[in-house]
């Protein structure tokens, strides 16, 4: 199995290679034969890398511990779904996966433009090909996956016990790397228009689409992430402001500001340079955040092991900035555009602000993950840049950019009427400045937290208000219904429907960071104690053997001050067999409001006695909640318009025309 | 024109020149943090007197750390179902056999593992050193293992000198140890 995998590696590397070659080749000598052929590569090598992942999985499923990697992170006694999840739980595993997923994008794009071409599809081909051969090389080079054991052990060490102790694990890492990986579809595309020198305008509304979905991906894994911490790790919280959260966000920040900035070069012929630099720093981010994880150079629970693929993305990085940057730098007179804002009230200043913002956000960001580096390097001391650092820069500006997401929709396109825009924030203004009354009326003295809650509901309402206010003009104008509305201002709407998520998210971080309890108590069995208006008692232990593990579980009951039953909470304690130190697990009572949270901290006395960390969050639910609606909007924005041929801003302008001949006919 | 293209060419070469300093930049920093392993901070043990153990041997009579006083100890935390274990065991085992009769003595203290598969390694594998079974993990406790394999290495006086995280060096611990003969025999 070892040599199947080694071998299929090795060809997938050889048709990419030639994938490669022949676009290239083709896109210099316009030969159509070469660029369909290196289309067609494109299937051939997801097919080789899908086979080389399930030879992987039949190997840890199979308990084939001369493969190094199934020894390492698999057992006999692991659970069956925990053994298919050790796929990705180490380095050189998750590169077979990340592979899969490059190689499926490709796929995809090549399924896409298999019969309308535009002039720049071989060099974004290209460019494809190029970032799937570095990440075959890592994987058959540095990395190799499937390496064998000369004296196989009887048994594996296991995954890493974190790893196999909560389902989200599945789903986490994958749907960030659908987003990390994503990037490069949009890189690719950017790229191309520079190698070809022409297309500078259309490759953004060619991308749009594809940007949309990755962006969708990106936020649904970093929510997974969260939910993951919040569940498994039993701190009580979801955002440590660790390095590896920290360089996931960063590619977001600047996907979002891009997914605004392109409405300026799509509409106005704004923005041109702008984008493009957004897009090759996007995947520079994502290309830097891989670094920093997989070459174990700052600290964080994501760090892999440590291993020898660090010098490989470090060079790959630099080619991908010089490569990037460079190329812009020779491009540079056609990028610029003739177009300027016209007011600086108006959608574009608005849009132009946005991404202001959110680059200063990711700058803050940056500059706090990275500065141990900066620092080690200068002066040789080790420094950490913790959650304070972090909370007091980037609240600001993330205030200020609730304070815009809930005005910029109601300013319209180049010069504003101001007297019909105040008129039209009325209602938010208003619920906003009640909201921050009642905030301030209930005791919170915070003016961050006044104005994060005042901010969200000025959103909500904004959005809100938009989105009804198009519904009405739609029955109006077209009387046969609010789905045919819905449809002619969809990306409009699906945007708002996306700052509707934004606003509950950011309520639910605004609560949770503000207005949480916690305490730390050691109860003897049958003891209580009250929390949150609660009565906790302590029940007493039970011990599970199980093959892989042992659960020592312990039973809180919970009772309302009323006298009421609530249920209970058991937070456990795992015990596996390759960790010095138990790994709890919390347990949750969830609410639409608060949540009750319960971590056990020691055990004393043979269970006689636990000591136990209790946290009250508010507003985590909405966080989730809001997250998914965002995701949600993403997916309604890009969403193939009723012409699939036509690319992504011209299909929706002919449905926005359609709907307008059906509106004057009688 | 062509003024305005050498002037467009000029300007080429020094935006060129910018980004191919700003990226040398960021990779030279970068690189910096390439060669470490930021969770490693300096063990607070070194320089401290080793804690205490008396444990039994796979197939031996016990073996108390104390007694071993005046000679080199090179405590080696393993299991049988640790990979990097393997890398490393035939170096501790030729430096054992390199050293053994100058005053080295090496210990493999088996952690979290059944005597049968920890037996079964030893004779495989050819382990010539004695092992002993840390069975509830207490000396691994006393000693902050994080993990296996992790190396202590102990001076004449009880004192450790050096942790090592991960696969020994082979290289760098022969050079330790003859250093530290080299140094008593003064």
């Amino acid at each position: 199995m070892s040599q199947l995998g080694t071998y299929l590696l090795l060809f997938a590397l050889v048709v990419s290679c030639y994938g490669l070659l022949a676009a290239a080749v083709g896109a210099k000598t316009g030969r159509p034969a070469l660029v369909e052929s290196a289309r067609r590569c494109a299937f051939g090598v997801l097919v080789t890398v899908a086979a080389a992942n399930a030879t992987m999985l039949a190997a840890l499923l199979s308990n084939e511990f001369a493969i190094r990697y199934v020894a390492d992170n698999s057992a006999r006694e692991t659970p069956v779904f925990f053994k298919a999840l050790s796929l990705w739980a180490a380095d050189s595993g998750s590169l077979l996966l990340w592979n899969l997923i490059l190689a499926g994008y490709i796929a995809a794009v090549a399924v896409r433009f298999r019969r309308d071409r535009p002039p720049t599809f071989p060099y974004a081909l290209s460019v494809l090909f190029a970032v799937q051969v570095f990440y075959l090389i890592l994987i058959n080079g540095p990395a190799q996956p499937f390496a064998s054991l000369a004296n196989p052990p009887a048994d594996g060490r296991g995954p890493a016990p974190l790893l196999q102790n909560h389902p989200l694990m599945a789903v986490h890492p994958p749907f960030l790397y659908l987003g990390f990986i994503g990037f490069t579809v949009p890189f690719a595309f950017g790229i191309a228009a520079l190698l070809a020198g022409q297309g500078l305008d259309q490759w953004v509304s060619l991308i749009r689409r594809w940007t949309l979905v990755v962006w969708c991906f990106l936020t649904v894994g970093l929510l997974l992430g969260a939910l993951w911490s919040y569940s498994v790790l039993g701190w009580g919280g979801y955002w440590a402001w660790d390095p590896v959260e920290n360089v996931a966000l960063l590619p977001w920040l600047l996907s979002t500001a891009f997914l605004h900035s392109v409405m300026l070069q799509e509409r106005r012929g704004m923005a041109r340079l702008w984008n493009i630099a957004l897009v090759i720093g996007a995947f520079s981010l994502m290309t830097f955040g891989t670094f920093l994880t997989r070459a174990n150079v700052l600290s964080s629970v994501h760090a892999f092991a440590q291993t020898s693929v660090g010098p490989a993305y470090l060079a790959f990085l630099a080619l991908a900035l010089l490569a990037g940057f460079g190329l812009v730098a020779w491009r540079l007179p056609t990028l610029r555009t003739p177009a300027s804002l016209t007011s600086a009230i108006s959608r574009e200043g608005a849009f132009v602000a946005n991404n202001m913002l959110l680059l200063a956000a990711a700058a803050i960001i940056l500059l706090g993950t990275t500065f141990p580096l900066v620092v080690e390097a200068v002066s040789g001391q080790q420094v950490t840049v913790g959650g304070p650092y972090f909370r007091s820069s980037v609240t600001p500006v993330f205030l200020l950019i609730l304070l815009l997401a809930g005005t910029a929709p109601l300013l319209p396109w180049r010069a504003t009427n101001r007297s019909r825009a105040l008129r039209r924030l009325r209602v938010p203004a208003t619920a906003a400045a009640l909201v921050m009354i009642a905030t301030a009326w209930a005791g919170v003295r915070q003016i961050t937290v006044v104005a994060g809650f005042g901010l969200a509901a000025l959103v909500f309402v904004t959005s809100g208000q938009e989105i009804l206010g198009g519904l009405a003009i739609g029955r109006r104008g077209l009387r046969a219904g609010t789905v045919r509305a819905l449809v002619r201002g969809r990306r409009r709407h699906a945007g708002l429907v996306v700052h509707l998520g934004l606003a509950l998210v950011a309520a639910g971080i605004t609560a949770s960071y503000s207005l949480g309890q916690q305490a730390q108590v050691t109860l003897k069995t049958g003891q209580s104690t009250v929390f949150g208006g609660q009565v906790l008692r302590y029940q007493g232990l039970h011990t599970d053997q199980q093959p892989q593990r042992i659960v020592l579980t312990t039973t809180v009951s919970v009772t309302n001050s009323s006298g009421g039953t609530a249920g209970t909470l058991d937070p456990r304690m795992n015990l596996y067999p390759a960790a010095t130190e138990p790994i709890g697990s919390p347990s949750i009572r969830r609410g639409i409001v608060w949540d009750l949270y319960a971590s056990l901290i020691s055990l004393q006395d043979d269970g006689g006695s636990a000591t136990f960390r209790f946290y009250r969050n508010p507003g985590v639910n909405w966080l989730w909640f809001g997250g998914l609606v965002m995701a949600l909007g993403g997916i309604a924005a890009a969403w193939p318009s009723r012409r699939p041929n036509s690319g992504g801003d011209q299909g929706a302008k002919a449905v926005r025309k359609r709907a307008a001949v059906e509106a004057g006919a009688p | 024109m062509r003024r305005r293209l050498t002037r467009l060419t000029r300007r080429r070469t020094r935006l060129l020149a910018g980004v191919g300093a700003a990226v040398a930049v960021i990779v030279a920093l970068l690189a910096t943090g390439l060669g470490r392993d930021p969770s490693v901070i300096a063990s607070p043990l070194v320089g401290h007197m080793a804690p205490n153990f008396t444990l039994a041997q796979l197939d031996g009579p016990p073996v108390t750390l104390f007694k071993l006083r005046g000679q080199i100890v090179v405590v080696n935390f393993w299991a049988s179902w640790c990979t990097e274990c393997q890398v490393e065991q035939a170096a501790l085992d030729q430096m054992w056999q390199q050293f053994r009769d100058s005053g080295v003595v090496v210990i493999g203290v088996n952690f979290q593992d059944t005597a049968g598969a920890a037996r079964s390694y030893v004779s495989t594998a050819d382990v010539t050193y004695p092992v002993v079974e840390d069975t509830d993990s207490s000396t691994a406790l006393a000693y902050g293992l994080r993990g296996v394999p992790e190396t202590f290495v102990v001076n004449q006086s009880g004192r450790i000198v050096d942790h090592v995280i991960g696969p020994i060096d082979e290289a760098t611990l022969v050079s330790e140890i003859n250093a530290m003969l080299l140094a008593s025999a003064r």
